[in-house]
């Protein structure tokens, strides 16, 4: 057994989809705590949303496809599998590492290498918040990849998802969360699992198995 | 100001000069452009994947390089266009993210220009141009008038090939 719930698009009923968005919550909830307490502020959250895209959509997910933002990608493995992407906008990356590096950042729109392996130890830092809080939500073991960093535009990046799921349907779901604080810091997390982890989380949760 | 038509993700669309056509941040996908030079009629594919052998159904058939570049012949030659006087301009296959460089799925930038290169050559259609590769995002304006093909960076003059 285990592997064998086929979880297609078409089954997704509200109940899976409140199930996701919880998922969404807790996740977000967590790294979002993680970034507060990086920055030393109060960061809020958005009300988590589920959706289900079709690629040409994905552009206007967050502010257009020619948004220059920067992205943290990196893989899910473990018992489920997926990726997941950290997006945040330029003069956020740039509070950040500045806090980080105690007002050493270069000028302008441009980061150095070293701000660039800020960037990408923050994301490594607030992505593995997120996924522990969905581990010991579902008690599985849930780890993530090294991430990379791009700075680039939004449907640029979110292309090499886009093309994941374009291997095996016409659609795109996703868990996408804004957050936002007083002091210019905004931005998204989306997590995209697996088709055959949707099915898996939900086992875990106990949802399948109910209905 | 002329008409711009815009192609999403897994789509393609045609134009008649003076109208241009284009497509924002190509990442890894692949933007193929092609135009009759003596009735001005041109088009855009944006493709995602490679090949569709693998695929049973397909409904959108300009997600592959294969299906995608025949579609947008067919309906070129549908308007005007000649099948053998067809040219080509591509651009994007970017590598946006190499966290696991050998993972098939970071190489697929790369894929998608091969497999575009080789339906081409298979319909004898010359690439005139091309961009592609890298680590960058682009955005792309073609026009069927000029075959000219204006690409679009993050941090870089805007270039024409």
């Amino acid at each position: 057994m285990g592997d064998g719930i086929n979880f297609s698009l078409e089954e997704m009923n509200e109940m899976y989809k409140d199930v996701l968005r919880e998922i969404g919550n807790i996740g977000a909830g967590n790294a979002t705590t993680a970034l507060a307490s990086l920055l030393g502020q109060k960061v809020d959250m958005s009300v988590p949303q589920v959706k289900l895209l079709e690629f040409d959509e994905i552009g206007e997910l967050v502010g257009g496809e020619e948004t220059v933002l920067a992205g943290i990608y990196l893989g899910v493995e473990g018992d489920i599998g997926g990726n997941m992407m950290f997006l945040l906008s330029i003069p956020s990356a740039k509070y950040l590492v500045s806090k980080l590096m105690m007002g050493m950042e270069s000028p302008g729109e441009d980061f150095s290498e070293m701000e660039r392996s800020a960037l990408q130890e923050v994301g490594n830092i607030i992505t593995g918040s997120y996924l522990n809080a969905l581990a010991s939500l579902t008690n599985m073991c849930i780890y993530p990849t090294v991430p990379d960093l791009n700075i680039d535009m939004a449907a640029a990046l979110l292309s090499v998802p886009a093309i994941q799921y374009g291997a095996l349907g016409d659609k795109i779901l996703l868990i996408q969360t804004q957050f936002s604080g007083d002091k210019a810091i905004d931005g998204y997390f989306i997590l995209i699992p697996n088709m055959d982890s949707y099915g898996k989380v939900l086992r875990a949760l106990g949802i399948l198995d109910s209905i | 100001m002329n008409e711009v038509i815009k192609v999403g993700m897994a789509d393609l669309k045609i134009c008649h000069s003076p109208a241009a056509i284009t497509t924002l941040g190509l990442g890894s996908c692949v933007g193929i452009c092609l135009r009759d030079p003596m009735t001005k009629v041109g088009g855009l594919a944006h493709i995602m994947l490679p090949d569709s052998s693998a695929f049973r159904t397909i409904e959108k058939v300009a997600k592959f390089a294969d299906t995608g570049i025949d579609e947008l012949v067919r309906l070129l030659e549908q308007n005007g266009a000649s099948g053998r006087r067809l040219e080509a301009k591509i651009a994007g296959g970017a590598m946006m993210f190499a966290y696991n460089s050998t993972s098939a799925t970071m190489r697929v930038g790369e894929k998608n220009v091969e497999a575009t290169l080789k339906k081409l050559k298979e319909l004898g259609i010359p690439v005139l141009a091309q961009d592609t590769g890298e680590t960058f995002g682009r955005t792309i304006i073609y026009y069927p008038e000029t075959g000219e093909l204006k690409v679009r960076t993050v941090g870089k003059s805007e270039k024409t090939i």
